[in-house]
Protein backbone atom coordinates (compact mmCIF):
# COMPACT_ATOMS: atom_id res chain seq x y z
CA UNK A 1 0.00 0.00 0.00
CA UNK A 2 2.56 2.57 0.93
CA UNK A 3 4.43 2.38 -2.52
CA UNK A 4 1.12 3.42 -4.09
CA UNK A 5 1.76 7.05 -1.72
CA UNK A 6 2.82 10.02 -3.54
CA UNK A 7 3.37 12.26 -0.87
CA UNK A 8 4.13 10.54 2.85
CA UNK A 9 4.59 13.03 5.42
CA UNK A 10 5.31 11.94 9.24
CA UNK A 11 5.70 13.93 12.16
CA UNK A 12 7.27 16.43 10.21
CA UNK A 13 8.13 19.85 12.46
CA UNK A 14 9.68 22.79 11.25
CA UNK A 15 10.76 26.03 13.20
CA UNK A 16 12.00 29.90 12.43
CA UNK A 17 13.84 30.68 15.31
CA UNK A 18 11.48 30.47 18.05
CA UNK A 19 8.41 30.31 16.60
CA UNK A 20 6.66 26.73 15.28
CA UNK A 21 5.72 26.88 11.76
CA UNK A 22 5.15 22.84 11.39
CA UNK A 23 4.10 21.37 14.76
CA UNK A 24 3.91 17.54 13.78
CA UNK A 25 2.12 17.36 10.40
CA UNK A 26 1.06 14.32 8.66
CA UNK A 27 -0.17 13.43 5.53
CA UNK A 28 -0.74 11.16 3.34
CA UNK A 29 -1.23 12.12 -0.81
CA UNK A 30 -2.38 9.05 -3.03
CA UNK A 31 -1.06 8.68 -6.74
CA UNK A 32 -3.35 10.39 -9.26
CA UNK A 33 -5.35 12.36 -6.59
CA UNK A 34 -5.16 15.91 -7.00
CA UNK A 35 -5.14 17.33 -3.15
CA UNK A 36 -5.65 20.65 -2.02
CA UNK A 37 -4.30 21.97 1.51
CA UNK A 38 -6.45 24.54 3.14
CA UNK A 39 -5.74 26.96 5.32
CA UNK A 40 -5.16 30.24 6.67
CA UNK A 41 -2.12 32.77 5.93
CA UNK A 42 0.23 31.62 8.40
CA UNK A 43 -1.35 28.67 9.40
CA UNK A 44 2.26 26.32 8.04
CA UNK A 45 1.36 25.73 4.04
CA UNK A 46 3.74 27.57 2.62
CA UNK A 47 6.51 25.77 4.81
CA UNK A 48 5.47 22.55 4.11
CA UNK A 49 5.20 23.41 0.44
CA UNK A 50 8.93 24.49 0.92
CA UNK A 51 10.01 21.55 2.60
CA UNK A 52 8.19 19.22 -0.28
CA UNK A 53 9.78 21.18 -2.64
CA UNK A 54 13.23 20.55 -1.48
CA UNK A 55 13.74 24.49 -1.13
CA UNK A 56 13.99 23.84 2.91
CA UNK A 57 15.44 21.06 4.38
CA UNK A 58 12.98 19.75 7.36
CA UNK A 59 13.99 20.13 10.84
CA UNK A 60 12.21 16.78 12.13
CA UNK A 61 9.97 14.06 11.03
CA UNK A 62 9.90 12.54 7.59
CA UNK A 63 9.10 13.53 3.95
CA UNK A 64 9.00 10.81 1.04
CA UNK A 65 7.83 11.67 -2.30
CA UNK A 66 7.82 8.40 -4.35
CA UNK A 67 9.17 6.48 -1.57
CA UNK A 68 12.38 8.97 -2.15
CA UNK A 69 13.27 10.63 1.41
CA UNK A 70 13.31 14.86 0.57
CA UNK A 71 16.65 15.34 3.03
CA UNK A 72 18.79 12.29 1.86
CA UNK A 73 17.63 11.98 -1.70
CA UNK A 74 16.99 15.62 -2.97
CA UNK A 75 18.01 14.87 -6.76
CA UNK A 76 15.95 12.04 -7.11
CA UNK A 77 12.95 13.61 -5.50
CA UNK A 78 13.55 16.82 -7.85
CA UNK A 79 13.41 14.31 -10.23
CA UNK A 80 9.38 13.51 -9.45
CA UNK A 81 8.41 17.25 -9.02
CA UNK A 82 6.98 19.78 -11.30
CA UNK A 83 6.44 23.07 -9.20
CA UNK A 84 4.28 26.00 -9.36
CA UNK A 85 5.41 28.74 -6.94
CA UNK A 86 3.11 31.61 -5.55
CA UNK A 87 5.46 34.44 -7.16
CA UNK A 88 6.49 33.88 -10.93
CA UNK A 89 9.65 32.03 -11.39
CA UNK A 90 9.65 32.74 -15.13
CA UNK A 91 12.40 35.05 -16.34
CA UNK A 92 10.37 38.67 -17.79
CA UNK A 93 13.23 39.62 -20.07
CA UNK A 94 13.50 36.17 -21.96
CA UNK A 95 10.54 34.88 -24.29
CA UNK A 96 8.23 32.07 -23.69
CA UNK A 97 9.91 29.84 -25.51
CA UNK A 98 13.72 30.83 -23.98
CA UNK A 99 11.74 30.12 -20.78
CA UNK A 100 10.91 26.53 -21.33
CA UNK A 101 14.45 26.09 -23.15
CA UNK A 102 16.38 26.78 -19.91
CA UNK A 103 13.93 24.83 -17.99
CA UNK A 104 14.21 21.81 -20.54
CA UNK A 105 18.22 22.04 -20.11
CA UNK A 106 18.08 22.42 -16.27
CA UNK A 107 16.00 19.02 -16.17
CA UNK A 108 18.52 17.06 -18.90
CA UNK A 109 16.44 17.41 -22.27
CA UNK A 110 17.78 19.08 -25.11
CA UNK A 111 17.89 18.92 -28.53
CA UNK A 112 15.01 18.02 -30.74
CA UNK A 113 13.10 16.23 -28.11
CA UNK A 114 12.64 18.99 -26.06
CA UNK A 115 11.86 20.87 -28.94
CA UNK A 116 9.03 18.55 -29.60
CA UNK A 117 7.96 18.54 -26.20
CA UNK A 118 8.28 22.67 -25.58
CA UNK A 119 5.92 22.76 -29.27
CA UNK A 120 3.52 20.54 -27.59
CA UNK A 121 3.19 22.40 -24.54
CA UNK A 122 2.42 25.49 -25.44
CA UNK A 123 -0.21 24.35 -28.29
CA UNK A 124 -1.87 22.55 -25.84
CA UNK A 125 -1.70 25.50 -23.20
CA UNK A 126 -2.86 28.23 -26.17
CA UNK A 127 0.54 29.90 -26.38
CA UNK A 128 1.74 28.83 -29.52
CA UNK A 129 0.95 32.31 -31.03
CA UNK A 130 2.85 33.79 -28.12
CA UNK A 131 6.07 31.49 -28.24
CA UNK A 132 8.14 34.28 -29.48
CA UNK A 133 7.10 37.11 -27.19
CA UNK A 134 8.69 37.87 -23.76
CA UNK A 135 7.09 37.03 -20.37
CA UNK A 136 7.02 40.64 -19.64
CA UNK A 137 4.41 41.58 -21.99
CA UNK A 138 2.27 38.64 -21.70
CA UNK A 139 -1.17 39.12 -18.82
CA UNK A 140 -0.80 37.46 -15.40
CA UNK A 141 -3.09 34.73 -16.40
CA UNK A 142 -1.06 33.88 -19.81
CA UNK A 143 2.49 34.05 -17.18
CA UNK A 144 0.59 31.23 -15.16
CA UNK A 145 0.15 29.07 -17.89
CA UNK A 146 3.30 29.27 -19.15
CA UNK A 147 4.41 28.91 -15.45
CA UNK A 148 2.38 25.50 -15.42
CA UNK A 149 3.89 24.58 -19.09
CA UNK A 150 7.23 24.84 -17.29
CA UNK A 151 6.52 22.78 -14.53
CA UNK A 152 5.11 19.97 -16.66
CA UNK A 153 7.65 20.02 -19.18
CA UNK A 154 10.11 16.96 -17.81
CA UNK A 155 6.65 14.98 -17.52
CA UNK A 156 6.71 15.14 -13.54
CA UNK A 157 4.60 12.52 -11.35
CA UNK A 158 3.68 14.94 -8.71
CA UNK A 159 2.64 18.72 -9.60
CA UNK A 160 2.98 21.19 -6.42
CA UNK A 161 1.29 24.11 -7.09
CA UNK A 162 1.63 27.39 -3.90
CA UNK A 163 -1.60 28.89 -3.91
CA UNK A 164 -1.87 28.87 -7.55
CA UNK A 165 -5.14 30.89 -7.95
CA UNK A 166 -4.25 33.79 -6.48
CA UNK A 167 -4.45 37.11 -8.10
CA UNK A 168 -6.50 35.46 -10.94
CA UNK A 169 -9.31 36.58 -12.18
CA UNK A 170 -12.85 34.41 -11.90
CA UNK A 171 -11.94 33.17 -15.46
CA UNK A 172 -8.29 32.76 -15.43
CA UNK A 173 -9.01 30.76 -11.97
CA UNK A 174 -11.79 28.44 -13.77
CA UNK A 175 -9.23 27.70 -16.94
CA UNK A 176 -6.64 26.57 -14.28
CA UNK A 177 -8.99 24.07 -12.30
CA UNK A 178 -9.59 22.53 -15.95
CA UNK A 179 -6.27 22.35 -16.54
CA UNK A 180 -5.40 20.28 -13.61
CA UNK A 181 -7.83 18.20 -14.03
CA UNK A 182 -6.29 17.38 -17.60
CA UNK A 183 -3.12 17.12 -16.18
CA UNK A 184 -4.19 14.32 -13.88
CA UNK A 185 -6.61 12.62 -16.70
CA UNK A 186 -3.90 12.72 -19.38
CA UNK A 187 -0.59 13.05 -17.88
CA UNK A 188 -1.48 10.35 -14.83
CA UNK A 189 -0.52 13.30 -12.16
CA UNK A 190 -0.78 13.69 -8.80
CA UNK A 191 -1.43 17.21 -8.05
CA UNK A 192 -0.86 19.04 -4.30
CA UNK A 193 -2.01 22.66 -4.30
CA UNK A 194 -1.98 24.95 -0.95
CA UNK A 195 -4.87 27.30 -0.90
CA UNK A 196 -7.32 29.82 0.85
CA UNK A 197 -9.58 30.26 -1.52
CA UNK A 198 -12.76 27.81 -1.29
CA UNK A 199 -13.84 27.47 -4.41
CA UNK A 200 -10.50 25.69 -5.14
CA UNK A 201 -10.72 23.15 -2.42
CA UNK A 202 -14.11 22.11 -3.30
CA UNK A 203 -12.75 21.09 -6.69
CA UNK A 204 -10.36 18.47 -5.35
CA UNK A 205 -10.77 15.27 -4.77
CA UNK A 206 -9.73 15.60 -1.35
CA UNK A 207 -8.43 18.34 1.35
CA UNK A 208 -6.11 18.45 3.86
CA UNK A 209 -7.10 21.44 6.41
CA UNK A 210 -4.28 23.28 7.63
CA UNK A 211 -4.00 25.47 10.96
CA UNK A 212 -1.50 26.31 13.31
CA UNK A 213 0.82 24.01 11.73
CA UNK A 214 -1.39 20.97 12.14
CA UNK A 215 -3.22 18.91 9.53
CA UNK A 216 -6.47 18.62 11.91
CA UNK A 217 -8.55 16.98 9.31
CA UNK A 218 -8.34 15.20 6.04
CA UNK A 219 -10.72 13.41 3.44
CA UNK A 220 -13.30 14.09 0.70
CA UNK A 221 -14.96 17.58 0.43
CA UNK A 222 -18.23 15.81 1.19
CA UNK A 223 -17.02 13.39 4.03
CA UNK A 224 -15.55 16.95 5.96
CA UNK A 225 -18.67 18.28 5.23
CA UNK A 226 -20.24 15.80 7.15
CA UNK A 227 -18.82 16.47 10.15
CA UNK A 228 -20.41 19.45 10.32
CA UNK A 229 -24.21 18.66 12.10
CA UNK A 230 -26.66 19.22 9.80
CA UNK A 231 -26.83 22.97 9.12
CA UNK A 232 -25.33 25.87 9.69
CA UNK A 233 -27.54 28.78 11.15
CA UNK A 234 -25.78 32.47 11.60
CA UNK A 235 -27.76 35.29 13.48
CA UNK A 236 -26.57 38.37 13.42
CA UNK A 237 -28.06 40.56 16.80
CA UNK A 238 -27.25 43.85 18.19
CA UNK A 239 -26.58 42.46 21.64
CA UNK A 240 -24.86 38.80 20.06
CA UNK A 241 -23.65 37.71 23.64
CA UNK A 242 -27.51 38.36 25.49
CA UNK A 243 -28.58 36.58 22.73
CA UNK A 244 -26.07 33.74 22.82
CA UNK A 245 -27.41 32.95 26.35
CA UNK A 246 -31.01 33.16 25.29
CA UNK A 247 -30.31 30.55 22.96
CA UNK A 248 -29.03 28.79 24.95
CA UNK A 249 -31.21 28.33 27.63
CA UNK A 250 -34.55 28.27 25.26
CA UNK A 251 -33.23 25.73 22.84
CA UNK A 252 -30.41 23.89 24.77
CA UNK A 253 -27.91 23.67 21.49
CA UNK A 254 -24.72 24.72 21.30
CA UNK A 255 -24.09 27.94 19.79
CA UNK A 256 -20.88 29.82 19.54
CA UNK A 257 -19.57 33.54 18.73
CA UNK A 258 -17.59 33.73 16.26
CA UNK A 259 -16.72 37.12 14.26
CA UNK A 260 -19.52 38.89 16.11
CA UNK A 261 -22.13 36.68 14.66
CA UNK A 262 -24.17 33.95 16.50
CA UNK A 263 -23.86 30.21 14.61
CA UNK A 264 -25.55 26.97 15.19
CA UNK A 265 -25.01 23.79 13.66
CA UNK A 266 -28.09 22.06 13.66
CA UNK A 267 -30.34 19.39 11.48
CA UNK A 268 -33.42 20.43 10.45
CA UNK A 269 -32.18 24.22 9.80
CA UNK A 270 -35.50 25.74 8.48
CA UNK A 271 -37.51 24.36 10.96
CA UNK A 272 -34.77 25.82 14.12
CA UNK A 273 -34.74 29.12 12.22
CA UNK A 274 -38.89 29.31 12.34
CA UNK A 275 -38.28 28.74 16.12
CA UNK A 276 -35.49 31.34 16.32
CA UNK A 277 -37.52 33.70 14.53
CA UNK A 278 -40.80 33.33 16.61
CA UNK A 279 -39.06 32.92 19.72
CA UNK A 280 -36.99 36.52 19.81
CA UNK A 281 -38.51 38.76 16.92
CA UNK A 282 -36.56 41.50 18.26
CA UNK A 283 -33.30 40.47 19.29
CA UNK A 284 -32.53 38.91 15.57
CA UNK A 285 -31.38 41.26 12.79
CA UNK A 286 -30.51 39.20 9.83
CA UNK A 287 -30.72 35.34 9.87
CA UNK A 288 -28.73 33.00 7.46
CA UNK A 289 -29.20 29.20 6.91
CA UNK A 290 -27.37 26.88 4.92
CA UNK A 291 -25.70 23.60 3.37
CA UNK A 292 -21.83 23.45 5.22
CA UNK A 293 -19.30 24.65 3.29
CA UNK A 294 -15.60 24.06 3.78
CA UNK A 295 -15.84 27.36 5.35
CA UNK A 296 -18.12 25.98 8.05
CA UNK A 297 -15.89 22.85 8.36
CA UNK A 298 -12.79 25.14 9.21
CA UNK A 299 -14.77 27.17 11.54
CA UNK A 300 -16.55 23.84 13.30
CA UNK A 301 -12.78 22.35 13.93
CA UNK A 302 -10.77 25.56 15.09
CA UNK A 303 -13.27 28.42 16.01
CA UNK A 304 -12.46 30.37 13.91
CA UNK A 305 -12.84 31.80 10.64
CA UNK A 306 -10.64 31.17 8.10
CA UNK A 307 -10.49 35.03 7.02
CA UNK A 308 -9.56 36.23 9.95
CA UNK A 309 -6.27 38.20 9.96
CA UNK A 310 -6.30 38.01 6.32
CA UNK A 311 -6.21 40.96 3.57
CA UNK A 312 -9.30 41.09 2.11
CA UNK A 313 -8.34 40.30 -1.47
CA UNK A 314 -9.87 36.91 -2.29
CA UNK A 315 -12.59 37.14 0.23
CA UNK A 316 -15.37 34.58 -0.91
CA UNK A 317 -18.82 36.50 -1.26
CA UNK A 318 -20.14 32.95 0.30
CA UNK A 319 -19.28 34.12 4.21
CA UNK A 320 -22.79 35.07 5.95
CA UNK A 321 -22.58 38.57 7.44
CA UNK A 322 -19.23 39.90 5.38
CA UNK A 323 -16.43 41.49 7.05
CA UNK A 324 -16.76 42.79 10.38
CA UNK B 1 27.97 14.92 -16.84
CA UNK B 2 26.37 15.87 -20.21
CA UNK B 3 23.73 17.16 -17.95
CA UNK B 4 25.80 19.19 -16.00
CA UNK B 5 27.35 20.72 -19.46
CA UNK B 6 23.67 21.41 -20.51
CA UNK B 7 22.99 23.48 -17.40
CA UNK B 8 26.45 25.30 -16.98
CA UNK B 9 25.84 26.11 -21.01
CA UNK B 10 22.03 27.58 -20.17
CA UNK B 11 22.74 29.67 -17.24
CA UNK B 12 25.76 31.21 -19.32
CA UNK B 13 23.92 31.82 -22.42
CA UNK B 14 20.91 33.43 -20.50
CA UNK B 15 23.63 35.77 -18.79
CA UNK B 16 24.66 37.28 -22.31
CA UNK B 17 21.13 37.21 -23.78
CA UNK B 18 20.02 38.94 -20.97
CA UNK B 19 22.99 41.55 -20.97
CA UNK B 20 22.60 41.94 -25.06
CA UNK B 21 18.46 43.04 -24.46
CA UNK B 22 19.03 46.00 -21.62
CA UNK B 23 20.71 48.47 -24.46
CA UNK B 24 21.37 50.64 -21.38
CA UNK B 25 24.06 48.13 -20.27
CA UNK B 26 25.37 47.10 -23.61
CA UNK B 27 25.98 51.50 -24.41
CA UNK B 28 27.35 51.79 -20.55
CA UNK B 29 29.94 48.65 -21.01
CA UNK B 30 31.38 50.28 -24.31
CA UNK B 31 31.35 54.00 -23.01
CA UNK B 32 32.56 53.20 -19.53
CA UNK B 33 36.64 52.04 -20.43
CA UNK B 34 36.51 55.13 -22.87
CA UNK B 35 35.33 57.44 -20.14
CA UNK B 36 37.59 55.94 -17.63
CA UNK B 37 40.13 56.57 -20.09
CA UNK B 38 39.67 60.43 -21.12
CA UNK B 39 39.34 61.33 -17.69
CA UNK B 40 42.18 59.37 -16.11
CA UNK B 41 44.14 60.23 -19.28
CA UNK B 42 43.40 63.78 -19.76
CA UNK B 43 42.91 64.62 -16.35
CA UNK B 44 45.75 63.09 -14.49
CA UNK B 45 47.91 63.66 -16.74
CA UNK B 46 49.41 66.84 -15.99
CA UNK B 47 48.74 66.99 -12.26
CA UNK B 48 49.64 63.73 -10.77
CA UNK B 49 51.96 61.52 -10.92
CA UNK B 50 52.51 58.34 -8.26
CA UNK B 51 55.55 58.23 -6.49
CA UNK B 52 58.09 55.07 -7.38
CA UNK B 53 56.82 55.19 -11.11
CA UNK B 54 59.88 53.21 -12.97
CA UNK B 55 62.01 55.49 -15.44
CA UNK B 56 60.49 56.91 -17.82
CA UNK B 57 57.36 55.68 -17.59
CA UNK B 58 54.16 57.98 -17.79
CA UNK B 59 51.47 58.23 -15.16
CA UNK B 60 49.01 57.36 -18.31
CA UNK B 61 51.06 54.50 -19.16
CA UNK B 62 51.34 53.11 -15.90
CA UNK B 63 47.17 52.73 -15.25
CA UNK B 64 46.69 51.46 -18.31
CA UNK B 65 46.86 47.59 -17.19
CA UNK B 66 45.08 49.01 -13.60
CA UNK B 67 42.16 50.27 -15.60
CA UNK B 68 41.76 47.10 -17.25
CA UNK B 69 41.68 45.36 -13.53
CA UNK B 70 39.40 48.38 -12.85
CA UNK B 71 36.95 47.26 -16.06
CA UNK B 72 37.20 43.59 -15.09
CA UNK B 73 36.28 44.09 -11.76
CA UNK B 74 33.65 46.27 -11.94
CA UNK B 75 31.80 44.18 -14.30
CA UNK B 76 32.59 40.84 -13.26
CA UNK B 77 31.92 41.64 -9.86
CA UNK B 78 28.78 43.46 -11.23
CA UNK B 79 27.20 41.57 -13.69
CA UNK B 80 27.18 38.65 -10.61
CA UNK B 81 24.40 40.81 -9.35
CA UNK B 82 21.96 39.25 -11.62
CA UNK B 83 21.81 36.47 -8.57
CA UNK B 84 20.46 38.89 -6.12
CA UNK B 85 17.62 39.70 -9.01
CA UNK B 86 16.82 36.48 -9.91
CA UNK B 87 16.00 35.77 -6.38
CA UNK B 88 14.25 38.77 -5.86
CA UNK B 89 12.17 38.08 -9.54
CA UNK B 90 11.85 34.74 -8.28
CA UNK B 91 13.55 32.83 -11.22
CA UNK B 92 16.40 31.53 -9.02
CA UNK B 93 13.82 28.80 -6.64
CA UNK B 94 13.29 27.09 -10.20
CA UNK B 95 16.86 26.48 -10.61
CA UNK B 96 17.22 25.79 -6.66
CA UNK B 97 14.34 23.04 -7.28
CA UNK B 98 15.71 21.80 -10.48
CA UNK B 99 17.65 18.14 -9.97
CA UNK B 100 21.23 20.19 -10.99
CA UNK B 101 24.56 20.59 -9.23
CA UNK B 102 24.91 23.94 -7.22
CA UNK B 103 28.37 23.65 -8.87
CA UNK B 104 27.31 23.61 -12.20
CA UNK B 105 24.40 26.54 -11.48
CA UNK B 106 27.77 28.82 -10.26
CA UNK B 107 30.13 27.60 -13.14
CA UNK B 108 27.49 28.65 -15.65
CA UNK B 109 26.83 32.11 -13.66
CA UNK B 110 30.42 32.69 -13.42
CA UNK B 111 31.27 32.06 -17.49
CA UNK B 112 28.66 34.78 -17.97
CA UNK B 113 30.73 37.16 -15.96
CA UNK B 114 33.63 36.42 -17.29
CA UNK B 115 32.12 36.82 -21.04
CA UNK B 116 31.15 40.07 -20.15
CA UNK B 117 33.91 41.34 -17.91
CA UNK B 118 36.59 40.04 -21.42
CA UNK B 119 34.07 41.47 -23.94
CA UNK B 120 35.09 44.58 -22.09
CA UNK B 121 38.70 44.20 -21.46
CA UNK B 122 38.97 43.25 -24.89
CA UNK B 123 37.86 46.55 -26.04
CA UNK B 124 40.15 48.23 -24.01
CA UNK B 125 43.19 46.42 -25.15
CA UNK B 126 42.46 47.74 -28.59
CA UNK B 127 43.37 50.96 -26.64
CA UNK B 128 46.91 50.11 -25.75
CA UNK B 129 49.31 51.91 -28.21
CA UNK B 130 47.05 55.15 -27.61
CA UNK B 131 48.42 54.63 -24.02
CA UNK B 132 52.00 54.09 -25.18
CA UNK B 133 52.21 50.25 -23.96
CA UNK B 134 53.94 48.36 -26.74
CA UNK B 135 51.43 45.59 -27.86
CA UNK B 136 53.11 42.70 -29.94
CA UNK B 137 50.83 40.22 -30.78
CA UNK B 138 52.46 37.23 -28.11
CA UNK B 139 51.95 40.36 -25.09
CA UNK B 140 48.13 40.37 -26.22
CA UNK B 141 47.69 36.79 -26.05
CA UNK B 142 49.58 36.42 -22.55
CA UNK B 143 47.84 39.79 -21.36
CA UNK B 144 44.34 37.89 -22.81
CA UNK B 145 44.77 35.13 -20.81
CA UNK B 146 45.68 36.92 -17.61
CA UNK B 147 42.41 38.77 -17.96
CA UNK B 148 40.85 35.88 -18.22
CA UNK B 149 41.65 34.39 -14.92
CA UNK B 150 41.18 37.50 -13.42
CA UNK B 151 37.46 37.93 -14.78
CA UNK B 152 36.99 34.09 -13.65
CA UNK B 153 38.37 35.00 -10.17
CA UNK B 154 36.24 38.20 -9.48
CA UNK B 155 32.78 36.62 -10.60
CA UNK B 156 33.56 33.88 -8.74
CA UNK B 157 34.03 36.84 -5.51
CA UNK B 158 31.34 38.35 -6.71
CA UNK B 159 29.13 35.17 -6.87
CA UNK B 160 30.31 34.02 -2.99
CA UNK B 161 28.82 37.33 -2.02
CA UNK B 162 26.00 38.01 -4.67
CA UNK B 163 24.57 34.33 -3.12
CA UNK B 164 24.62 35.45 0.85
CA UNK B 165 22.47 38.68 -0.43
CA UNK B 166 18.76 39.20 -0.48
CA UNK B 167 18.78 43.01 -1.54
CA UNK B 168 20.92 44.94 -4.53
CA UNK B 169 21.52 47.57 -1.75
CA UNK B 170 23.28 45.63 0.53
CA UNK B 171 25.41 43.89 -2.41
CA UNK B 172 26.36 47.71 -3.58
CA UNK B 173 27.17 48.15 0.13
CA UNK B 174 29.69 45.35 0.92
CA UNK B 175 31.14 45.61 -2.91
CA UNK B 176 32.39 49.26 -2.48
CA UNK B 177 33.64 48.60 0.74
CA UNK B 178 35.74 45.57 -0.29
CA UNK B 179 36.09 46.05 -3.83
CA UNK B 180 37.66 50.17 -4.13
CA UNK B 181 40.28 48.97 -1.63
CA UNK B 182 41.18 45.70 -3.56
CA UNK B 183 41.76 47.99 -6.42
CA UNK B 184 43.15 50.75 -4.92
CA UNK B 185 45.95 48.55 -3.57
CA UNK B 186 46.65 46.19 -5.88
CA UNK B 187 49.35 48.44 -7.73
CA UNK B 188 46.98 49.27 -10.27
CA UNK B 189 47.05 52.93 -9.12
CA UNK B 190 50.39 53.39 -7.26
CA UNK B 191 53.49 50.90 -6.60
CA UNK B 192 54.09 49.62 -3.50
CA UNK B 193 57.79 50.86 -3.98
CA UNK B 194 56.69 54.64 -2.98
CA UNK B 195 54.04 53.91 -0.60
CA UNK B 196 54.15 53.86 3.68
CA UNK B 197 55.00 50.84 5.14
CA UNK B 198 51.97 49.53 5.97
CA UNK B 199 50.09 50.13 3.11
CA UNK B 200 52.79 48.16 1.06
CA UNK B 201 52.06 45.59 3.52
CA UNK B 202 48.03 45.43 2.25
CA UNK B 203 49.54 45.76 -1.11
CA UNK B 204 51.30 42.14 -0.44
CA UNK B 205 48.31 40.71 0.81
CA UNK B 206 45.89 41.84 -1.84
CA UNK B 207 45.51 39.12 -4.06
CA UNK B 208 44.62 41.70 -7.32
CA UNK B 209 48.07 42.82 -6.78
CA UNK B 210 49.44 39.36 -8.37
CA UNK B 211 46.62 39.63 -11.60
CA UNK B 212 48.06 43.42 -11.84
CA UNK B 213 51.32 42.14 -11.91
CA UNK B 214 51.23 39.50 -14.54
CA UNK B 215 49.21 41.80 -16.73
CA UNK B 216 52.20 44.28 -16.35
CA UNK B 217 54.63 41.78 -17.13
CA UNK B 218 52.74 40.35 -20.08
CA UNK B 219 52.31 44.18 -21.44
CA UNK B 220 56.33 44.06 -20.72
CA UNK B 221 57.39 40.92 -22.29
CA UNK B 222 60.44 41.66 -24.29
CA UNK B 223 61.48 44.39 -22.18
CA UNK B 224 60.72 43.40 -18.45
CA UNK B 225 63.25 46.15 -17.14
CA UNK B 226 60.62 49.07 -18.58
CA UNK B 227 57.92 47.23 -16.08
CA UNK B 228 59.81 48.95 -12.96
CA UNK B 229 59.84 46.93 -9.63
CA UNK B 230 57.61 44.10 -9.68
CA UNK B 231 56.89 40.47 -7.40
CA UNK B 232 58.12 37.71 -9.27
CA UNK B 233 56.16 35.94 -12.42
CA UNK B 234 55.95 32.52 -10.82
CA UNK B 235 54.89 33.88 -7.60
CA UNK B 236 52.90 36.07 -8.76
CA UNK B 237 51.18 33.36 -11.49
CA UNK B 238 50.79 30.79 -8.27
CA UNK B 239 49.11 33.21 -6.34
CA UNK B 240 46.45 34.25 -9.18
CA UNK B 241 45.76 30.89 -9.66
CA UNK B 242 45.09 29.83 -6.06
CA UNK B 243 42.97 32.82 -5.38
CA UNK B 244 41.10 31.77 -8.47
CA UNK B 245 40.50 28.41 -7.04
CA UNK B 246 39.86 29.42 -3.65
CA UNK B 247 36.90 32.09 -5.08
CA UNK B 248 35.73 29.00 -6.82
CA UNK B 249 35.03 26.75 -4.33
CA UNK B 250 33.94 30.07 -2.28
CA UNK B 251 31.41 30.46 -4.47
CA UNK B 252 30.00 26.76 -4.54
CA UNK B 253 29.90 26.56 -1.13
CA UNK B 254 28.34 29.66 -0.75
CA UNK B 255 25.08 28.89 -3.51
CA UNK B 256 25.07 25.36 -1.77
CA UNK B 257 24.09 27.12 1.56
CA UNK B 258 21.46 28.89 0.18
CA UNK B 259 17.87 28.44 1.06
CA UNK B 260 14.69 30.52 -0.28
CA UNK B 261 13.31 32.09 2.17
Amino acid sequence: MSDAAAIEVENLRHRYGKREALAGVSLRVAERDIVSLLGPNGSGKTTLFKILSTLLPPVAGSVRIFGHDVARQPHAVRRCLGIVFQHPSLDPKLTVRENLLHQGHLYGLHGRPLRLRLEGLLAEFGLAERGADLVATLSGGLQRRVELAKALLHEPRLLLLDEPSTGLDPGARHDLTRMLQRVRHERGATILLTTHILDDAEQSDRVGIIDQGRVIAEGTPAELKARVGGDVISLLAARPDALLEKLRARFACEAVLVDGMVRIERAQGHEFVRDVVEAFPEEVQSITFGKPTLEDVFVHLTGHRLWLAQEGGDRQGRVQGGSP
Amino acid sequence: MKHHFLTVMTLWRREIVRFARQRSRVTGAFAQPLVFWILLGGGLRASFRPPGLPDGMSSVEYFYPGIIALMLLFTAIFSTISVVEDRQAGFLQGVLVAPVSRAAVVLGQALGSTTLAMLQGLLFLVLAPIAGVPLTPLSALAALAVMLIMAFSLSNLGLTIAWRMTSTQGFHAIMNLLLLPLWLLSGAFFPATGAPWWIAWIMTVDPLTYGITLLRRAFYLANPVAAGQLPPAAISLGITLLFCCVAAAAAVGSARRSTVR
